[in-house]
């Protein structure tokens, strides 16, 4: 079965009950293909993060169906017993903050997912350094992440997230407290590692200085979505 | 997969080596406490033993010698010894006291033995220095613990004495050092009355015409010389030939009636159950304490380490961490504070222990469960971090 990258099919959320019940997500049809970056832009409380979670399954959708890669995994309920090992396999996480382990360095912060899974830690320091090293960072492996300026930490944070090879990013405000040249070399990463790897990213912001450079994005509002041609500007 | 734990702990060594000395000297305190309960312990079976009596024979119905006063006549001995399966008995009397040497004064038990050799019951069996006392006046062995020197001249009441011996570990149930002196001068030191009394005492009975009698010559001076002289000790310390049974004599000197007679096992009851009961008890509130203490610290420590972490904790669940992983890396963290505290707090007690004034006996088995109560407290107090982090939801790491 070929690679599907992300396919969200009527996609619902309501949190509370009764006469607390609040839909956050109405209804949210998305796909993104591998080697794809797309862009999800919406007001603050239109449920961006929700979706976040939602496709990140750390929160329980209420309807839908969803697809990572070649795998249903959720369709009304979930069909993956082991969320934290599909979290860990199929889904690479970037943050607002990059969120680095304090006391790891920054080698190891990278490494630690592909030991999670099992794999050696010779094995895994060496994938480490291979994501480092497309992501110019190598040459700060052995530093703890505090030495680290925001923009490495960033990147430190991106090859965290894609050094398990997982199918699909999941990017929350990743350039938020980014100057814009740094903003900008931070989505070039993610196109090149998109095509590299034939990841499927989804990239939520609303930071101006990015929002060119997406040749598709999402817009949500009040939970429902709809899609719209990006400027799809060139990444000197 | 590399160790959270010691990795956290390396980052963040300094709260680590810190927490850990404060908790390895609560740990010392609290292996000091033990070792004083046990010091007392060996001070009691120390004192039994060198007594070198198999018997203790006292005033009827008390605790005597040495938990509560006891009075005997000093001439029942004799019936003791002449009893079959004896081998010696001896009186003895004992006093604690302020012992001077010049201007110092130390709290010491003065023992006073009977002149019958060393080989009796009561003698020191051995002396680390000088010699026995020989005379039967004015001379001394003290225990090195009272800080005398052979040739000093210590006062005790109104008479002076020259210490002519040293012994060690010679201790009462208490932890105070032993001064020996001839049995005559002890009864003296013990039941003298001082010169006023003796003189008001004497005009008293002048006064009185029951005794005062012109018609009977002699009878004022025979009461008053037996108002002075006192012949009462406080025990008589029974040997027993090898081969006979403590038990049987103790059964036949009891037929005398009007005293009480304790075996080795008896006076050790006494002693342990009895003497040191109240200061054990004592003890054994403190080590509560101090093991709450040191279980509030450790929870404290680790709850505060892992309250710092809640956000990497939230990260590590949402890569993929398993609770497992997280639990362990706490109670990991928990376990290694407890062992550096151990081994501080070991090293702090051996250390200090001999500056105490009282003996402190470290046993290996109190550390052993020293050791598995700092586990047990650790693992416990490291409960609640890890409740804490095991609620933690990996969606707060994805923000609102
Ligand atoms: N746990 C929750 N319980 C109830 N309502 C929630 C919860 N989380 C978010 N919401 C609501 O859902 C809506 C979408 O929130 P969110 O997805 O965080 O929006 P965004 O990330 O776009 O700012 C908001 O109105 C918010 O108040
Ligand atoms: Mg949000």
């Amino acid at each position: 079965m070929a690679k599907q990258g992300i396919i969200i099919e009527g996609l619902s959320k309501q949190y509370g009950y009764g006469d607390t019940a609040f839909l956050a997500l109405k209804n949210v049809n998305m796909h993104v293909a591998p080697g794809e970056v797309v862009g999800l832009i919406g007001p603050s409380g239109s449920g961006k993060s929700t979706l976040l979670k939602c496709l990140g399954a750390v929160i329980d959708p209420t309807a839908g169906r969803m697809t990572l890669g070649d795998e249903v995994i959720f369709d009304g309920a979930w069909h993956v017993k082991d969320l934290r090992a599909l979290r860990r396999d199929k889904i690479g996480f970037v943050f607002q903050a990059p969120y680095l382990i304090p006391f790891l360095d920054v080698l190891d912060n990278v490494a630690l997912l592909p030991m999670l899974a099992g794999v050696d830690n010779t094995t895994a320091r060496k994938q480490a350094l291979e994501l480092l090293t497309a992501l110019d960072v190598q040459h700060r492996a052995s530093a703890m992440p505090s030495q680290l300026s925001g923009g490495e930490q960033q990147r430190v944070a991106i090859a965290r997230g894609l050094v398990n090879r997982p199918p699909v990013i999941l990017a929350d405000e990743p350039t938020a407290p980014l100057d814009s040249v740094r903003a900008l070399a931070v989505i070039r990463m993610l196109n090149d590692m998109a095509k590299r790897f034939e990841t499927a990213v989804i990239v939520v912001t609303h930071d101006e200085k990015i929002i060119p450079t997406f040749k598709r994005i999402y817009h949500i509002r009040d939970g429902e979505t709809h899609e719209e041609v990006g400027e799809g500007r060139a990444l000197g | 997969m590399i160790s959270l734990a010691g990795r956290d702990i390396l980052h963040s060594w300094g709260k680590f080596i810190f927490t850990g000395i404060g908790l390895g000297l609560l740990i010392g305190v609290t292996l000091i406490m033990a070792g004083v309960y046990r010091g007392m312990v060996d001070d009691g079976r120390v004192l039994l033993d060198n007594s070198g009596a198999d018997l203790w024979v006292v005033q009827k119905d008390t605790l005597g010698p040495y938990a509560e006063s006891s009075s005997l006549p000093d001439d029942w001995w004799r019936s003791f010894a002449s009893l079959p399966g004896v081998m010696g008995a001896s009186n003895v009397t004992y006093l604690t006291m302020q012992v001077k040497k010049g201007e110092r004064d130390v709290r010491a038990m003065v023992v006073g033995i009977a002149q019958d050799g060393p080989t009796a019951a009561g003698w020191p069996p051995q002396l680390v220095a000088g010699r026995h006392i020989t005379r039967s006046h004015y001379e001394a062995v003290a225990d090195v613990a009272s800080g005398f020197v052979l040739g000093d001249e210590l006062k005790i009441r109104r008479n002076f004495y020259k210490v002519v011996g040293l012994t060690r570990r010679m201790v009462s149930s208490g932890g105070d050092p032993m001064i020996f002196i001839p049995l005559k001068d002890a009864q003296e030191a013990q039941f003298l009355k001082d010169n006023d009394a003796i003189l008001m005492q004497r005009r008293r009975t002048e006064e009185n015409p029951i005794f005062n009698r012109p018609n009977v010559p002699g009878l004022l001076e025979a009461v008053i010389e037996s108002q002075i002289v006192n012949h009462s000790v406080n025990a008589v310390l029974v040997r027993i030939k090898p081969g006979y049974s403590a038990e049987e004599i103790a059964t036949s000197v009891r037929r005398w009636n009007r005293l009480t007679v304790y075996t080795r096992q008896q006076m050790e009851q006494i002693l342990i159950g009895k003497l040191i009961a109240t200061s054990a008890r004592q003890i054994a509130m403190f080590l509560v304490i101090l093991a709450v203490v040191s279980a509030a610290i450790v929870a404290f420590i680790i709850y505060t380490l892992t309250m710092d972490k809640i956000r990497e904790i939230a990260v590590l669940k949402l890569i993929g961490t398993r609770n497992w992983t997280i639990s362990w890396m706490i109670l990991q963290q928990a376990l290694v504070l407890g062992c550096l505290g151990f081994v501080v707090g070991k090293i702090t007690a051996t250390f200090a222990a001999p500056y105490f004034p009282k003996y402190v006996l470290l046993m290996p088995f109190d550390s052993v469960i020293g050791f598995f109560a700092v586990v047990v407290i650790c693992i416990l107090s490291s409960i609640v971090a890890i409740r804490m982090a095991l609620k933690v939801d990996p969606a707060e790491a994805i923000g609102g």
